[in-house]
């Protein structure tokens, strides 16, 4: 092989050009002869004596490569696609999470080395704390909790006060079920938080802030003790920060367990020792927050935004966005959905991309029905507004809340009553007491749902639903209350027909709610295979191997074991509501009429 | 330690900078972990186990392990992403603990990346 190519580079008179080398065995045994041609680096395998002339004419002379003889590593025969054609992650515009996955959170240096206290050096050295308001003013930035108070009027009102000391507080007490956006957050760039912190601090005028995490984050709390321990290390925490004759203390304090704990008032009692719970605004925290001082209060998310708005610019900020919302938001994507996970997107974007391009659609062939966004403080969001902008105007208008960014999805098999029931036994067990409205009337309203659920409910049950839900946003103190019927008004608002098939037919159409619904063995279905006869926890299911199989109805607990166990080829479990249902099921089942 | 000056602040980014973008000495390849709470919960202190013993039983020296947050796309954790110098970093979903050994061996010591297990090169877009 050496010779050849040797006489054949001689022939072609490249003997200045080229030099022929013989190394030792590169390890490839299996591939040889081998042959690589510098300085491309490409690698041919497999050579024969008749493929040099080729070889010569086209790679050397014509610069070709010939793909032929290259060599193809076995498992790359099957290209990868590149992050940006990866559909979840092209429609993402990553400002706060934009270390994700990038920097090890529990190195400060590697936060440094992606420009992190970057913009405190300048906050603290070029800036005076009015400039720094006018920035965070300017950029439009909105509180990313859930309620999108303006950041910047927050901070001019901390500003203003001239009681001392002021205090500054991180609100990381996520507690919506679904949510884990700020877990996410403090555990992938704790010092993005701190950061937006301290910089905060010095447009507020305050000298101490705390941390307040849910004890239920352990790792997100271990993260972001180190991250206060390197930074106080490095003095960008502490006395004279940077030199800049600027003071500033953090401690983290740990969530006490209740979703309460969330709303600022509740929070701040917390911090001082007493039991969260809420209580009359105003004052506000601005005015009068955590021991009667000013107390500045903002999300874990809206911290993380102020460092990249310093650094880059409120201009640069505000052109992410819509007219009102500028800016991105994190969501945490979950339910029926292909792709769970955490996106940033840019406000405005449409709920259709965030489910169908960046979510992926919805797993087993099955039908968009709607999304809960914002929680138990949020609503539901029909796949008619599919083509909504997610921003704060359009989603309040819609009857939900961007919240702090909890997007659940559901399916067709969802059942909306059964939603609204869930989100209002959440909230209900989570009143604190201290407002009669939230917490004798959430009780009410999930009475009602759940009658309404067990085929019991009235028409009149509707109006009553309609007349609490007034009374408990009116008359509640907090956030927790005011909203809490939310859940039960979008679903009215876009699932009414739903309730009326509850309620006039006895038949929950999506067959979840136990009482309406009847699993049935189709006798022409059934292979005999005895699965569910196994799977049933009480043995309703009689049966013998290759002999239809059937349920005792009034043994039946509705668990759903035998629908889920049957084959899918087979699929011989059916469910039914409504008259046929009834049928099937025989009179022990009927519901009981109020 | 003494406190810093916003010199030493440009200094520690020029200095980690270089290291994590693998520059000269450095290293040759990188591999991290993602180890959020998902992470974690899938099953990533596992792989960064077998990780961390394949690379000892191979006598590895020039292969940095780290650790990371969140890459974003839960369902598909565990996922590791692996960077060979002068290459785009690869990610890795859904990982084993035997799919860690064949990444070492044949992505960080063979240079051939695992396409079976491979869900895209390079890196997220920052705004």
């Amino acid at each position: 092989m050496k010779e050849a190519l040797e006489q054949e580079v001689q022939r072609r008179g490249l003997g200045n050009e080229i030099l022929v080398i013989a190394t030792g065995c590169n390890g490839f045994c299996e591939k040889g002869p081998i042959l690589t041609v510098h300085p491309d680096g490409i690698f041919y395998q497999r050579l024969k004596v008749e493929d040099v002339p080729l070889l010569v004419e086209e790679h050397m002379i014509k610069g070709r490569p010939v793909r032929r003889l290259m060599y193809v590593p076995p498992a790359e025969t099957t290209p990868v696609p590149k992050m940006a054609d990866i559909e979840f992650f092209k429609h993402q515009r990553l400002v706060v999470l934009r270390n994700r996955g990038r920097i090890d959170p529990e190195k400060i240096d590697e936060s440094i080395a992606y420009d992190g206290y970057e913009a405190l050096g300048r906050a603290l050295t070029r800036m005076t704390p009015e400039d720094i308001l006018s920035e965070i003013t300017a950029s439009g930035l909105r509180g990313r909790g859930g309620a999108g108070f303006p950041t910047g009027k927050k901070w001019a009102a901390g500003r203003k006060e001239t009681g001392t000391p002021k205090y500054i507080i991180c609100n990381g007490d996520e507690g919506d079920p679904g949510a884990f956006m700020d877990r996410s957050v403090l555990e992938a760039d704790p010092h993005a938080v701190l950061e937006g912190m301290i910089i905060g601090a010095k447009a507020i005028g305050a000298s101490h802030g705390f941390l307040y995490i849910r004890n239920e984050y352990p790792l997100a709390i271990q993260r972001m003790e180190l991250a206060l321990r390197q930074a106080r290390d490095y003095g960008l925490i502490g006395m004279d920060i940077l030199g800049s004759g600027f003071d500033f203390e953090a401690e983290i304090v740990r969530g006490a367990g209740a979703f309460v704990s969330g709303e600022e008032t509740a929070l701040m009692a917390s911090i001082e020792g007493l039991r969260a719970m809420p209580r009359q605004r105003p004052p506000y925290p601005a005015q009068k927050g955590l021991w009667g001082k000013p107390t500045v209060i903002n999300n874990v998310e809206t911290w993380a935004n102020v460092p990249a708005i310093i650094r880059r610019g409120a201009g640069w900020f505000a052109s992410l966005g819509t007219e009102t919302s500028k800016g991105t938001k994190i969501f945490s994507l979950v339910g029926k959905i292909n792709n769970t996970g955490l996106v940033e997107v840019p406000m405005g974007i449409r709920l259709r991309e965030i489910v169908y391009a960046i979510g992926g659609g919805i797993p087993g062939g099955r039908d968009f029905k709607a999304v809960q966004i914002g929680g138990p403080s949020g609503g539901c969001i029909p796949k008619a507004l599919l083509d909504l902008p997610i921003d704060y105007e359009s989603l309040k208008e819609a009857g939900a809340m961007m919240g702090s960014g909890g997007l659940i999805v559901m399916d067709d098999a969802t059942c909306m009553v059964d939603i609204a029931l869930y989100f209002l036994r959440f909230t209900m067990e989570e009143s604190c007491g201290k407002c009669s409205p939230c917490r004798i009337g959430t009780r009410q309203m999930a009475e009602i749902l759940a009658r309404i659920a067990a085929g019991e409910g009235t028409e009149t049950d509707l109006d009553r639903l309609l007349e609490l839900a007034a009374t408990v946003r009116d008359g509640s103190l907090c956030g927790l209350g005011q909203t809490a019927p939310n859940p039960v008004l979008s679903t009215l608002r876009y699932f009414r027909d739903e309730y009326r098939a509850h309620i006039i037919d006895k038949s929950c159409p999506a067959c979840v709610c136990k009482n309406l619904t009847t699993f049935f063995i189709e006798p022409d279905k059934c292979i005999g295979c005895l699965l569910c006869f196994k799977a049933c926890p009480v043995r309703a299911i009689a049966g013998e191997r290759r002999k239809v199989h059937v349920i005792d109805q009034a043994a039946c607990i509705k668990c759903g074991a035998c629908f889920n166990i049957c084959p899918t080829k087979v699929q011989a479990v059916s469910k039914y509501t409504g008259e046929k249902g009834r049928t099937l099921a025989g009179p022990a089942a009927a519901p009981v009429q109020p | 330690m003494t406190k810093l000056t916003i010199h030493d602040l440009a200094k520690i980014r020029d200095r980690t900078k270089a290291m994590t973008i693998l520059r000269e000495g450095a290293g040759r390849a990188k591999v991290t972990v993602h180890m959020g709470t998902c992470g974690i919960a899938a099953g990533a202190r596992a792989i960064m186990d077998e990780l961390l013993a394949d690379i000892e039983k191979r006598g590895l020296q020039d292969v940095v392990v780290t650790t990371s947050g969140c890459a974003g796309l839960c369902n598909q954790e565990p996922m590791v992403t692996v960077e060979i110098q002068g290459r785009p970093p690869v990610k890795y979903v859904r990982v084993t603990p035997e799919v860690m050994k064949t990444i070492v061996a044949d992505h960080v010591v063979g240079g051939t990346i695992v396409s079976a297990h491979a869900l895209a090169v390079g890196s997220e877009t920052m705004y």
